[in-house]
């Protein structure tokens, strides 16, 4: 039975609208509601439906970071992976770093198939998947809006700009999501009460051997330009004088 | 001294519209050397329409038939091999095409990716939007590795036409991966301007109610020469197909004049539209947030007010 391991990272809830600190030494996170990234839930979910339609057996949900992400791989579990594990590691984890990291994982634990968020909603870097899909030396379908698994090939339609592409890549390999794959489910307080049973493992990534790579450097962090708000026109013949005013629709 | 490569995207007849965007960030680092890949099949128009792009320098043709069609796992290899010879940034689209082949390009070669770069600070030091474009960060890549980033097109002009770059027959002997196969791609057909090129977009959110009422602004977009998007909202509730989403989860689009009809614009939908030209908005909520950032705004029935556009263009 195919084993899946899902990657779940602990973000600011994709509600929450964040701002940069005055000093613009960074983004200002701290007592803000942390979620599971949503393209990373909807990962889970899709690994979730394979195993109730009989594709998959064991799911693994992976995270990499303090004590505090825990709650992210809770949730998972809550959600119904059977288990979870912790990669702990203080501090910034770039793409490469994280994707050094998942394919230590990936060697001890050997998934038919990775099913990642395909970026995460706090650096939208979207990156990890593809990197991981590199050093592992194994197929990569990003942007997934379906997956069809048969036998030891997954065929995978992708949300590209042109339209809808659709690939067929040997397992194993990684898949990230885009979100129209699914929705995911709500999680029911019995779910909860389970998920606390279920084993929750934890690593030190600094004793898996790994050299850092390059990385690059925070300089510093700065509000977006704002556009000014403009004015509003009472009627149709105002608004097309405006336009004209302006070049347009001469 | 810097000498850039950039990965041409195209569909096997046209490159796309985004290379010379790409192309003008390349010549904001600087370069000395701004050459283009070309990989395809029989790909000598692309090749022809990469080298009329102002400041190319070469553009290297990787014609074989394993790049008939754009594979990530193919194209990486042959790009991470090029890049070695002498290049010091390699940059590509932050398209869907860019965000699936860099990141593979920037891990083969051992090096972080700068994604959406929107400005250039320096030879290594670049800003990028963070958490939705709620934040602008400048990141420094490290000294003595190769730079990999994509350009985030709406931040870029498109450079000029009028180039005569030489066009070489470029090859590596990268080993190339056959775990993946290419099978289709489904595009809605369309007559209209393509939504990322289009100098006039007329988007249409939920308000719109049904994908037929969706016709009103086709017909008016057809008048106005322009090209047609909708907000997730509308695309979640089927009114329209996925790839004329608007926003920061679809297309992020940089217009001349941009028509946002029955859209209340949720901030995800104001990412991918804050670098038009002009925004026009209209709606019947006045405290709609499409409203902060529009340009022009006009509170009222969509209904009834694009057919008095449509009329009022007509008879113009």
């Amino acid at each position: 039975m195919r084993k899946i391991l899902v990657t779940l990272k602990r973000v600011v809830d994709y509600n929450v609208r964040v701002r940069v600190k005055p000093d613009g030494s960074g983004v200002a996170v701290e007592g803000l509601k942390m979620s599971v990234n949503p393209f990373d839930e909807i990962a889970l979910e899709e690994a979730l439906r394979m195993r109730e339609r009989g594709e998959a057996g064991e799911i693994l949900a992976v995270t990499i970071g303090g004590d505090e992400c825990q709650q992210q791989l809770r949730t998972g579990l809550a959600m119904g992976a059977d288990r979870a594990l912790l990669v702990k590691c203080e501090g910034e984890v770039e793409p490469l770093a994280a994707a050094g990291i998942l394919l230590e994982v990936i060697r001890r634990e050997e998934p038919d198939i990775v099913i990642m968020g395909k970026q995460a909603i706090d650096d939208d870097c979207n990156q990890t998947g593809q990197m991981l899909a590199t050093l592992w030396g194994r197929p990569q379908a990003t942007f997934a809006s379906e997956v069809k698994l048969n036998g030891d090939t997954a065929r995978v339609t992708r949300e590209v700009d042109a339209g809808l592409e659709t690939l067929e890549v040997r397992l194993p390999a990684v898949i990230t999501t885009d979100l129209r794959l699914n929705e995911p489910r709500y999680i029911k307080l019995p779910d909860i009460m389970k998920a606390r049973r279920k084993p929750l493992e934890t690593l030190e990534a600094d004793d898996m051997g790994l050299t850092a790579p390059p990385a690059l450097k925070a300089l510093a962090y700065e509000p977006p330009e704002q556009r000014q708000k403009g004015v509003v026109v009472e009627d149709v013949p105002a608004l097309m004088g405006m336009l004209r005013e302006r070049g347009f629709l001469n | 001294m810097s000498a850039v490569l950039i990965v041409a995207e195209h569909d096997g007849q046209t490159l796309h519209t985004g290379v010379a965007r790409v192309a003008s960030c390349g010549l904001a680092i600087g370069a000395d050397r701004l050459d283009v890949a070309v990989l395809g099949r029989d790909c000598g128009d692309v090749a022809q329409q990469a080298a009329q792009i102002e400041g190319v320098s070469r553009v290297l043709c990787l014609d074989r038939g394993e790049n008939a069609n754009p594979l990530a796992a193919v194209q990486a290899p042959q790009i991470a091999a090029l890049a070695g010879i002498g290049y010091s940034h390699v940059l590509g689209p932050s398209t869907t095409f860019g965000k699936d082949l860099m990141p593979r390009v920037a891990a083969l070669l051992g090096v972080p990716q700068v994604s959406d770069i929107m400005s250039v600070e320096g030879e290594r030091r670049f800003k990028r939007p963070i958490y939705a474009g709620n934040a602008v960060l400048t990141v420094e890549a490290p000294a003595e590795h190769i730079v990999v980033g994509t350009a985030r097109l709406a931040s870029w002009p498109a450079a000029a036409e009028g180039g005569e770059a030489a066009i070489e027959e470029a090859q590596t002997d990268a080993e190339l991966p056959d775990h993946t196969s290419w099978l289709e791609l489904k595009s809605a057909e369309s007559e209209r301007p393509d939504l990322q090129s289009a100098s006039v977009v007329v988007s249409g959110g939920r308000a719109l109610g049904s994908s037929e009422n969706f016709s009103l602004l086709y017909d008016l977009a057809d008048r106005l020469g322009a090209a047609v998007g909708a907000s997730r909202a509308a695309v979640d509730a089927g009114y329209v197909s996925n790839d004329m989403q608007v926003g920061q989860t679809g297309k992020i689009i940089a217009p001349d004049l941009y028509f946002a009809i029955g859209i209340s614009g949720a901030i995800q939908h104001l990412t991918g539209i804050k670098d038009a030209g002009v925004i026009v908005a209209i709606n019947k909520d006045p405290e709609a947030p499409i409203f902060e950032i529009a340009d022009i705004g006009l509170v009222g029935d969509l209904f009834a007010i694009v057919p008095e556009i449509q009329a009022a263009v007509e008879g113009s």
